[in-house]
Parts: C-alpha cells; structure tokens; sequence
C-alpha cells in the first residue's frame, strides 16, 4: 500500500454513508427499531456494544445480506435499499465478515484472486503479497488450513482487491492473540491513512479505541450513543455502563 | 371447537348421501387416498420428514391383502390387519434404517428402498409380475357381513376412514403429536429439551407406514386387483401432490387434495396423458403460489378477513408451511 | 462360478456396463453441479436429458441438421429452456425450503414428458446411427460408435471436472457453493451464475440425450427410468461432487454390468443396495469433503 496523502479531518469531512431510522428483521424477528447515524469520509468509526445488540445485522444490512429492511441507507446519492448485494458491493463497499469465510475448497492465492478488480486502486496479486508476506509463502496451501490470525489478514487482504474506499469489518480482533490483535490494529491504522473509510463492529473497547474517531453505542438495535473518541478516553464508565462492563 | 364439529358431521352426512350421486368406486378411491395422504401428511407436513416413495408402503400392503384373501379364508378385517401390521413392520424396518439420516439423504433412502421394493415384487411370482394380481375376493366383514356390493363395500369404507381420521386428529393434537410438530420445526431444539426426535420420527414413520398400509388394502379390496403401478414411483409422487394440494400439516387438507386429483384423473382418464400434464401444471401453482394448499390458504383468507373485520392491521405471515431449511440458510446470511 | 461364462457374454456386458457408466458419469455430473450450488435435486434431469434426444432427432427430420450438428444444437436449445426455468421457477423459490425447488422441476418433469407423449406417442422413435461399423476384437465386436460415446463422454467429464478444479470460473463455483452470499458480497453477480450453472448442467442432460439417441431410440419416458438410478449414482459420490459423481458412474455402470452377467435377477437393484450401503458407511458420499463439498 502507498504512503497517500494523510486523510482528511473526520469533523470536517463530507458523509459518505447516512442510515436513517433502519428496521431490520431477521427472519421473523425484529432485530433493528431504527437505527440512525452517519459515516464520514476517511474516518474509523466503530459499533460498539453487547452481544446481541444488532451490531453485525447493520452491517449486513447495508450489505444487503440481510433483506428484509425499512427505512434508509444512502451511500453517495445512491440508496443501498432495493439493491441487491453486487450492486452494493460495486459502489465501492467491502464486507468482511465476523466468520472470515475463507473458501475451505479454494488456495488462499485463489481466495485472493475471487474478487474482481471494480475499480482503479484494486490491490493486485503482487501488492497484497507485499502487503502480508506471510500470505505468499501460504499461497498454495488450502485456505481454511491458516492460522486464526492469517485467516484475518486473508479476509481483509481479499476486500482490498476490489477497489472499495469503504470497508466494513466485523470483530477482526476476536479470537486471536494479543501480539496478532496488534498487527491488525497496525494494518487498519495503515488502511486509514491511506485514505480508506472503515466502519468497525468491535466488542474489544481496548482494540477499538486505539483505532476509532468516534463510537457509537448500540443497544438493542437502537442507537443510544454517539462519542468521539476524545470524549470515549475522558469518560470511559459512560460506554461501559452500555456494554455492562 | 363447535364450528369444526358441525362442520364435521355435516361432512359425514355429505358422505352418507353421496354414493347416490357419485360412483361408489370413485368415491372409495378418493377414501382410500385420502387415507394415503393422511399418511404421508404425517411424516411431511407434522414432522418434517419428506419420503419419496411412500408407494412401497401403499402397494406392498394391496399385494398382502390381496395374497391373504386369494390363499386363505380369514375374514376381511384380519386381512386388512394383516396388511397394516406388515407394513408397519416394514416401516419400522426401513425407518429405523433411514431416520439416522436428514434432510434429501432420508429422502433418497426412502426412494432407493421403494425401487428395490418394486423390483422384488416385480419378480417374486405370488404378484403376478406385470400383469398384477387379479381377482382379489371380498370375504365378509366379521366372517358374517357380505360387502360383496360396492355400495356397501363403500360404507365399510368410509366408517375405516372416518375411525383413521378421528384416530389421525387425536394423535396429532396429543402430547405425541405436539413433539413431532416441534420436531418439524426446530429439531435441535427439541433434542436440547430431553427428547430423542429419532425416536418420535421412528414412530411417526411406523405409524405413517401403517396408515399407508391400510390404505393399499382398501385399495386393493376396492377394486379387487393390485399392480406393480401401486409401488411405483408414479403413486408415491401423486401422493405428495395430493398433500400439498390440500394443505400440508391441515387435517382436512389431504381429503380436498385426495378428492381434487382423484376426480381429476378420473375424468381425464380418457385423455392419455393430460392427467398427468395437469397434475404438473397444478403441482406448479401450489408450489409457486399456494404453498399453505387449499385448505392453509382458505384458512389464512379466513383468518385475513376476520381480523380486516375486527378493524386490525394485517400481520406479515410466512408463505409457506416448511421452516425447513429456511432456518438454516438464513442463519448463514443473518446473524443477529 | 466362471465355468458357464463365456467371454463374449463377459466383454459384451462390460461394454455395456461402460456405455451406461458414462451416461450415468455426465448425468450425475450434471445433477451434482446444480445440487452443489443450489442446492436443489433437479427433477427436471431425466426430462432434459429426453429433451435433448428428442429436438437432435426433430432437428434431422425437420430441418436435416445431422448428428453432429444436433450435438451442439440441443444442448444450447434445452439449455435455453433450463434458464428460463431457474428464472421464472427457481429463483422465485430459493429463500424457501429446498422441497418447494424440488417439486418445481418435478412439475416440469411432468409436464414436459407428458406433453411429449402426446405429440409423439410412447413408443420408441429410432435414430440412425452416425458412425456404423466397428471393430472386431477376438473375443467381441466393439461398435464404432460405442466407443465415440465412451470417449467423448470421458473427454467431456474430465474436462468439466477440470475447469472447476482448475480455472478461475471454476473457483467462482466452488466459492459459491460454500457461501454465495460472501460471493455476491465480493461484487459478482451470483444469480446470473445461478442461471448460468442451472443451465449448464442441463446441457449436459441434453448432451447426453443426443448421444443416447442412436443406442436407447429416443422415446419420452427415457429419461424417467435414468433418473432415478442416476439419483442413486450421485448420492453414492456425495451429492455435490464432480469427482464423485463421474467416478460412480462409470463404476457403477460396470458394477451393473457384472452383476447381469453372474446374477442377473439383482442387476436392477445393485445400485440401490450399494445406494443404502453408501449411506452408511459414507453419509455424505465418497468423495464429499469436510467443508465445502468438491
């Protein structure tokens, strides 16, 4: 990855994706009841909160994965709504998933390649083993025998192929040793100097506010918080009171 | 409760009636297979296990019965016990062979079990092989009542059917059916509760098999001839048209279902293959359009208009009476 | 146990077996790759394949396309009518519970051999054979055209199994099957492959009736007396698996075969006692694997 231009202030920015008073059922049940706040452009921006909370729902929900919604999701002035995923996935945004989904039948070098180029600043083959050389020297093996941590790097190396500025990363920190817990804080950091947008479903607070601009707490699939990370450092027991800690 | 007993006994008053407008032989067809959907509607539509087929069941019993009555003098009702404990007994068998398995793997046991069944007595000589087993005679009921005409035969019938019905409502509506309902809808569930569901689908399966099997010795006593059509592949895919026509996990969804198809073939028997072009078309319609089958749809269509009645708001309601796999394959898409 | 046998009876069945072998191989095949991705047991299978016999066999007295044209001709035509089932039937239903995608292709199982039952009657039509001849080996005659069928259904099989194995299209299939949900979510648009694969694997049916013309005459209920061996074919080899699917094929086509030479009253349910005995030893097949199933 190059070293662009630092990115540009989160306060000032403009909004690159607005939810608006989202509902989200998953089969019959009503997991979000209205969940509104936006992203802005070149910021980290995480969903905190307890399990449960419909953290992973909104962002499969923006993804399209989880169908059935009301309300709003503008990306730019598109309205992801009524999309179906590859459409949303080609306005530029990227999913990772909490279950890394490595293709178990596919080479990690095949899982790298699946995703197509969509747009200029698709990593190619050779950036993203620059990137994580330790995906190189495994490129051949099957891509479920990695470790926990590889498995991590794979997935979020595998999104960057396509291009997409706006990434959406479901608890990359669980499960994984604290000395590869760090590595992925440095890789996201790396990410969002370079200018990329990521919206982050952490329950690790201590991963999560190294990383993030500003938190907003979920419960119950509502909205009840929303703090910059300054006012998180200041007054931690106000988040942790949320997440029952 | 009242509504559905009135409606009942109008039924039977229908049914007592009826074999002077339709022909008795019609009508013991339709009774014979609503029994077999019955049957069928037991494992799919109240447990979940879907049996491709079913026929074995259904024409293994016609071949019993109709060996019974050809070798020996036993009266009716111990030729028909005959068949239905026979075909327990295979049910057990073959259940306890096949329950181990879920989902479409149970399915194509079932269905590799029935193929063997059909070429076994396709080959052993008491069938008769392709030409079936003709001239099956109607000993007396009890050794004492002569049934030999078909309007009384027909009588016999119905009074088996509508014992098999109440005995079908009671189990389906017992602690028992309760378990299996739970089994169809969420079986993982039901085995973190304390309960085997392999051995409440076993049961099920042998009861099922034995419904089935009396059915087959109706059918075989009705029209006094069983052939190989009556194992095939063609019954067993006929029956699950007639359950889901009339509704999957109803009561009276098989009768509807049992009733449309049989009169429909009936009436197109002179047209070749249009039966069967038709049963495609309609199979078609229930699985894009009414899943509930005609009995679930005019249930919901009623339950709709009683609440738009009452001033409530309509509530989302599931299209279709299988959770099946639904479960699963959005558990992979949506987390919460 | 070999004292009656002659070679001639041994060798004539083998062949047999081997043609049958590779009908069930690219039928199977062809059920395995719209079951790994859709999940759905295409009871349409048998139906397609008659198709497929019967538009080379309509294509040469209508409209004098040969053999060799009706080669590629039916596939593409019946292929045509596959996606246009997946998109107005399948896609509509896959949400649901996989019964309802099932019962579908059986309705158009049902319509479409019925309807051509009525055009055509049931009786067998004949289709001349393209390459006559063969050749005489000691101890039988091999047919000229026996040994295309074997060839080129070999040819065909492994040749499919490679492209998924090996080529990028082919990975998009084997993700797919694990996850299609991941797939979309990458950019690629999954229905169209769905279409895309459905269709394929009715190609493949139609292929095979074109090829089975010349031997089994074409007649509508062709495909229904296939199908259902071919289910038990692909159940053996694990119900999503390429490889599993042809290997059992072939092998049990020739375990058919020997069967009707040293016992011949089982010969019709040796497959289905193998079915059962699969089952038990190897639920999800011979060659499922953990995860994903290849």
């Amino acid at each position: 990855m190059s070293n662009a231009a630092p990115a540009v202030q989160p306060e000032t920015a403009r909004v690159l994706l607005t939810v608006d008073r989202l509902h989200a059922w998953y089969a019959d049940s009503h997991v979000l009841h209205g969940m509104s706040f936006d992203v802005r452009e070149g910021e980290v921006l995480t969903l905190i909160g307890r399990n449960g909370a419909g953290k992973t729902t909104t962002l499969k929900s923006i993804m399209g994965i989880v169908r059935k919604r009301k309300g709003s999701i503008r990306f730019g002035a598109a309205e992801l709504i009524g999309r179906r995923t590859y459409e949303i996935a080609r306005q530029g945004i990227a999913y990772c998933p909490e279950e890394r989904a490595i293709f178990s039948s596919l080479s990690v070098r095949e899982n790298l390649l699946l995703p197509p180029v969509l747009r200029d600043g698709g990593l190619s083959l050779e950036q993203l083993f620059q990137a994580f050389p330790n995906l190189k020297e495994r490129s051949a093996s099957q891509g479920t025998k990695l470790s926990g941590g590889e498995q991590q790097m794979l997935a979020i190396g595998r999104i960057l192929r396509t291009g997409a500025r706006f990434l959406l990363l479901d608890e990359p920190s669980e499960g994984l040793a604290p000395v590869v817990v760090r590595e992925i804080g440095e890789l996201i950091r790396r990410l969002k100097r370079d200018g990329f947008t990521i919206l982050l479903v952490e329950q690790n607070l201590r991963f999560a506010r190294k990383l993030a601009d500003r938190h907003v707490v979920v419960e119950n699939g509502r909205v009840v918080d929303i703090l910059s990370a300054a006012t998180l450092d200041a007054d931690m027991g106000r988040v942790q009171s949320y997440l029952g800690v | 409760m009242a509504t559905k007993l009135l409606i009942a006994v109008a039924c039977l008053a229908v049914a007592l009636v009826a074999p002077f407008v339709v022909y008795p032989v019609t009508l013991m067809t339709i009774l014979c297979f609503v029994i077999f959907a019955s049957s069928f509607n037991l494992l799919l539509g109240y447990t979940g296990l879907l049996c491709f087929g079913h026929a074995m069941f259904f024409g293994g019993a016609a071949y019993i019965t109709g060996h019974i009555l050809k070798t020996t003098t036993v009266s009716l009702e111990i030729a028909l016990l005959g068949a239905v404990f026979s075909a327990a007994a295979l049910g057990a068998v073959i259940g306890w062979l096949a329950i181990r398995r879920q989902g479409i793997q149970f399915a194509m046991i079932t269905l590799a079990f029935s193929q063997l069944i059909f070429f076994l007595l396709l080959q052993m000589p008491f069938t008769g092989g392709e030409n079936g087993m003709q001239g099956i005679p109607r000993h007396p009921l009890f050794g004492l009542i002569d049934l030999r005409s078909n309007l009384h035969f027909y009588y016999f019938v119905l009074g088996v059917t509508a014992v098999t019905i109440f005995a079908f409502y009671r189990i389906v509506h017992s602690p028992f059916g309760e378990v299996l309902k739970a089994i169809r809808d969420n079986e993982a569930r039901v085995e973190s509760l304390g309960f085997d569901p392999e051995k409440f689908k076993l049961i099920a399966f042998t009861l099922s098999a034995g419904m089935a099997g009396l059915a087959g010795g109706l059918k075989a006593t009705v029209f006094q001839f069983a052939t190989l059509t009556d194992v095939s592949w063609q019954v067993s895919g006929e029956v699950i048209l007639m359950t889901l026509l009339g509704g999957l996990g109803t009561l009276t969804g098989p009768m509807f279902g049992a009733g449309i198809i049989v009169l429909m073939n009936d009436y197109l028997a002179g047209f070749g293959e249009w039966a069967l072009i038709a049963q495609g078309f309609i199979l078609l319609a229930v699985v894009v359009f009414f899943r509930r089958g005609f009995v679930g749809e005019l249930s919901v269509l009623a339950a709709y208009l009683l609440r738009f009645a009452r001033g409530e708001r309509k509530a989302s309601v599931d299209g279709s009476p299988l959770a099946g796999e639904i479960a699963t394959a959005r558990k992979e898409a949506d987390a919460a | 146990m070999f004292d009656g046998i002659s070679p001639q009876l041994l060798f004539g069945q083998l062949l047999l077996g081997l043609i049958n072998g590779s009908f069930y191989a690219m039928l199977s095949m062809g059920l395995a790759i719209i079951f790994g991705l859709m999940n759905v047991v295409n009871f349409a299978h048998g139906a397609q394949y008659m198709l497929g016999a019967f538009v080379a066999w309509f294509v040469l007295t209508q409209f004098g396309v040969s053999y060799w044209g009706a080669l590629i001709v039916a596939p593409v035509l019946v292929a045509l009518f596959g996606m246009a089932i997946e998109r107005l039937l399948l896609r509509p239903l896959q949400n649901l519970d996989h019964l309802y995608g099932l019962l579908a292709t059986y309705a158009v199982a049902l319509i479409v051999e019925g309807l051509i039952t009525r055009k055509y009657g049931s009786t067998g039509i004949p289709y001349d054979n393209p390459i006559p001849g063969g050749f005489r080996l000691g101890f039988m005659f091999l047919p000229s055209y026996r040994l295309w069928v074997v060839a080129f259904s070999l040819v065909v099989c492994i040749g499919t199994w490679f492209a998924i194995e090996y080529t990028r299209l082919g990975a998009y299939l084997r993700a797919a099957n694990e996850r299609p949900y991941m797939v979309e979510a990458f950019g690629i648009n999954v229905p169209r492959m769905i279409t895309l694969t459905y269709g394929f694997g009715v190609g493949l049916a139609a292929l095979s009736g074109v090829l089975a013309a010349p031997i089994y005459q074409v007649s509508p209920s062709m495909g229904s007396s296939a199908l259902i061996v071919v289910f038990a074919v692909v159940v053996i080899g694990g119900m999503g698996s390429i490889a599993g699917a042809i290997f059992s094929g072939y092998a049990l086509g020739l375990v058919e075969g020997l069967t009707k030479v040293f016992y011949p009253s089982a010969a019709n349910v040796v497959i289905f006692l193998f079915m059962i005995l699969a089952l038990f030893l190897r639920p999800s097949g011979l060659f499922a694997g953990r995860e994903g199933v290849r």
